[in-house]
This record gives structure tokens, sequence and C-alpha cells, in this order.
């Protein structure tokens, strides 16, 4: 067993090292089923603690609290990779409901629905319905804006967006910013934020404080994960360019239906899991598509991402774990 | 010469000019008769269109089949065509009348580009 968990960490140094990333500033993070590790950084150094008990905070005291991302639940999908993707959305939210301190709310980062149906949508919304969190923050996947350009996309969840779906809030002192990085696509392309959003972004954020902590929730990856594979945004780095002064940034992406995570300088990336199938490693498979695993093993590899912010550290703990 | 040869001449002769423009129509026609529509196939599959190039004659009907396990489009970078998604086993076809390149990509997957190239 210990041989299993060094291979596979290896294997994991080994494809962030192959990505070229620092080694400063360097994160191992991951969890494996049945156990949680949880990693904060502070001022850029790592540390864990076991996660048996949940993370060391009274619940609601100051200003802590945390969160929980879901992504690509893929809703109508129904091919041999996951027949049954109602019954992980529901596993995932089971999951959270049985979290040991509860989030306050959730974000989705996008792929709800497989094919853009209104059913689909439906479906979702009412499986969310049994989440103690009452409140969902949504951004869309490229499966959530075929053929109507967003538009039934935004008339669901762009209540309080702009421009294609674009918002930001606040929550106890973190800002959070939703991106839509799929939309007007071009061939051969990556994501793309465009134009009007990045200007967007930059007013929303010239006047907080250095001190904010900031979140930002897209689709797919704001890095560059696997762009052989289009896992990468095109304009991505402007954005970031406009969090430069901050002292913590955390940008949560899907899209890719596995754990990554990259760290540089004061931002951390990390993708997320998804609720309703795998994808092959950058490289593994011809093309990122549905990976079938044996049926007793799917829940191993789909999950849930907690995350923890604690008032004073500026850093936020990011938890992966899966449905098993 | 007779009345009757006369008469005969100038009957035969534009009879004789209509049969030959009737040939040379009927010619005509017979050139630009349609055999049996000309069609091609491109297969998708594995985020990829197969053949990625292909190259047909003007008036070929083209037909792109998913065979893929996720959903795809096949829309023209330059607004010719453009289709709904498709999900697995639907298709889409278009009849490219018209000689040119035409580039084009799946929406959803913007890696994945093809060519229809219409001689």
């Amino acid at each position: 067993m210990p041989d299993k968990k060094q291979d596979f960490i290896d294997q994991k140094l080994q494809d962030l090292n192959n990505d070229g990333v620092d080694r400063r500033g360097f994160l191992k993070c991951m969890a494996w089923a049945g156990t949680g590790l949880v990693w904060t950084l502070s001022g850029g150094i790592p540390v864990s603690r076991a996660f048996a008990k949940g993370i060391d905070r009274a619940a609601g005291k100051g200003g802590d609290f945390s969160f929980v991302q879901i992504s690509d639940s893929h809703m109508g999908f129904n091919k041999p990779a996951n027949p049954d993707v109602v019954a992980t959305l529901q596993a995932a939210v089971n999951k959270i409901n049985g979290l040991p301190n509860q989030p306050e709310f959730l974000l989705h980062t996008g792929d709800i629905s497989h094919l853009s149906r209104p059913e689909q949508f439906d479906s979702v919304d009412q499986i969310l319905k049994s989440a103690t969190a009452k409140d969902v923050f949504f951004v869309p996947g490229e499966h959530d804006v075929i053929d109507d350009n967003g538009k039934s996309y935004l008339e669901r969840y762009g209540k309080n967006a702009t421009g294609s779906g674009w918002y930001s809030f606040d929550h106890k002192g973190v800002h959070f910013i939703g991106l839509v990085n799929v939309l007007n696509l071009k061939a051969g392309g990556l994501g793309s934020l465009g134009g009007e959003q990045l200007e967007w972004m930059e007013k929303d954020v010239k006047h907080l404080k250095h001190s904010t902590p900031i979140v930002v929730f897209a689709h797919i990856p704001l890095w560059a994960a696997y762009p052989a594979w289009g896992w990468g945004t095109e304009d991505s780095a402007q954005a970031l360019a406009y969090l430069k002064k901050f002292g913590s940034v955390t940008v949560l992406n899907g899209h890719i239906h596995q754990t990554m995570q990259k760290v540089e300088g004061k931002v951390t990336f990390h993708t997320a899991m998804s609720t309703a199938f795998p994808q092959p490693q950058p490289g593994k498979a011809d093309s990122p598509g549905p990976m079938k695993v044996p049926a007793e093993q799917l829940r191993s590899v789909l999950g849930i991402t907690d995350v923890n912010y604690v008032r004073g550290q500026h850093s936020l703990a990011v938890v992966d774990s899966t449905l098993a | 010469m007779t009345k009757l040869n006369v008469w005969i001449a100038k009957l035969a002769t534009p009879a004789a000019i209509a049969i030959l423009l009737l040939c040379a129509g009927t010619a005509n026609v017979a050139a630009t008769d349609q055999p049996a529509a000309v069609t091609a196939e491109v297969k998708i599959d594995n985020f990829s269109f197969g053949p990625q190039t292909i190259t047909v004659p003007a008036g070929t009907t083209v037909t792109w089949t998913n065979r893929d396990d996720i959903p795809h489009t096949v829309v023209s970078t330059d607004g010719v065509f453009k289709s709904k998604v498709r999900d697995t086993d639907e298709k889409f076809s278009f009849t490219f009348d018209k000689a040119g390149t035409y580039p084009y990509y799946c929406t959803i997957h913007p890696k994945m580009t093809g060519k229809v190239v219409v001689q």
C-alpha cells in the first residue's frame, strides 16, 4: 500500500515537473479515497494537517467560512462512462450535506448540462435543492451554451450578471469573481475571456485593498494545463495581471474532470473532479473524452472540492474528496 | 426548279436547322444531366474529423456522422454552414455547390478543425 501511494506521489511530481512549474512554491496535494489531507499555504509554505476532524475552526467564528465547488455534472450524459449522472450528482450533494463544517454556499464551475437542454438544467436545479447550502453560484461550461450562444443559460443563471454572464460578489471579506471563458471560441483555439469581460474585470478589482483574498472561478482552466487538448484560456494572462497586487488569489476551474493544482507566486490554481465522469490525464489517451473505469471504481474518480477560509490567514485551504 | 422542289427546300431547310438545333440542345441537356448525386462521408470520432481534409467535386453532399461519445458541432469559420449540436450517431449534411475551400470546426471543442475542398 505505501509503495502504491509513493508511486502515485512520484507520478504526480513527475506530471508537475513536466509541466515546467517552478519548484519554489511547489505544492504537493492530493486526496485519496477514504482520507483527506488539508494543505494550507501560510506565507507560501505548505503546511499540512490530517483532515479527520475537519478544519481547525469553530464554525462561523469571526469571518471564517467554507464553500464547496462542484463541477461538470453533465446532466443528460448517459454513455458507458456513467449511465446515471443523476445518482452521482445526488451522491455529491449528500457528501456535501455530510461535511463536518457546512459550506455557506456552493460554486458550480460549469458543464451543468450536457446539451444545454431546459430539462437538463431543471434536473440539476432540482437535485441542488436537496443541498443544505441554499445559495449556488454558477459559471457556464461549453456544454451549457450550445446552439444559442448562452441565451438560455443567461436567462436561467444570469440575473445578477453582466455581459455574457460574468459577475462578482463579496462574502465575509473575500472577493469572488465568476468569469465566462466558453463563448466565441475560435477555430483551433482555447478558452476565451474577450475584451469586454477583461475591461469589466479590471474595473471590478481596481479599488480593492491588496489584502483582500480573491477567488476567481471559471470553467476552462485559466492556465495552460494542457493546450493540445484545449485545456487553457487564450487571454487569461491579462486577467491574472489585474490580480498581481493581491496577496492571495485562488483560481478554481473545472472542464478537465480531474484535480490538478499549480502554485505560481501568490496564485493557487486548482481544478475540480467532475460529478459525472472522469477524463484521462494529459497525453495519456488519444483524446480528452469520457474515460470508462470499472463500475465499482467510478465514485472514487468523481468528487467535490471543499474550500476553507480562515480569517487572518489570507490563504484558502482547498481539499478534494471523492464520492467513494 | 419546280414549285414543289422550292416548297420542299423551304420546308426542309428550317426543319433541318431545327433538328440540328434540337440535337445541339439535346447534347447540351445531356451534358448537364446529373448522374446519381455525389455524396461523401466524414466521421467524427475521438475529438477529430476523419478525414480532416476532404476533397470533393462541386455539387457533393457531405454528411458528417458523430461516432464519438460526446456531442460536437460542425460550423464553417466563414459562416457558410452551421450544424445544431450533434450527439452520438446524429448526422449533419451540407451540399457544396461552389468550388472553394471551406474550413470548419467544432464550436464546443475548437481544437477540432477540418476542411472541405470543393473542385
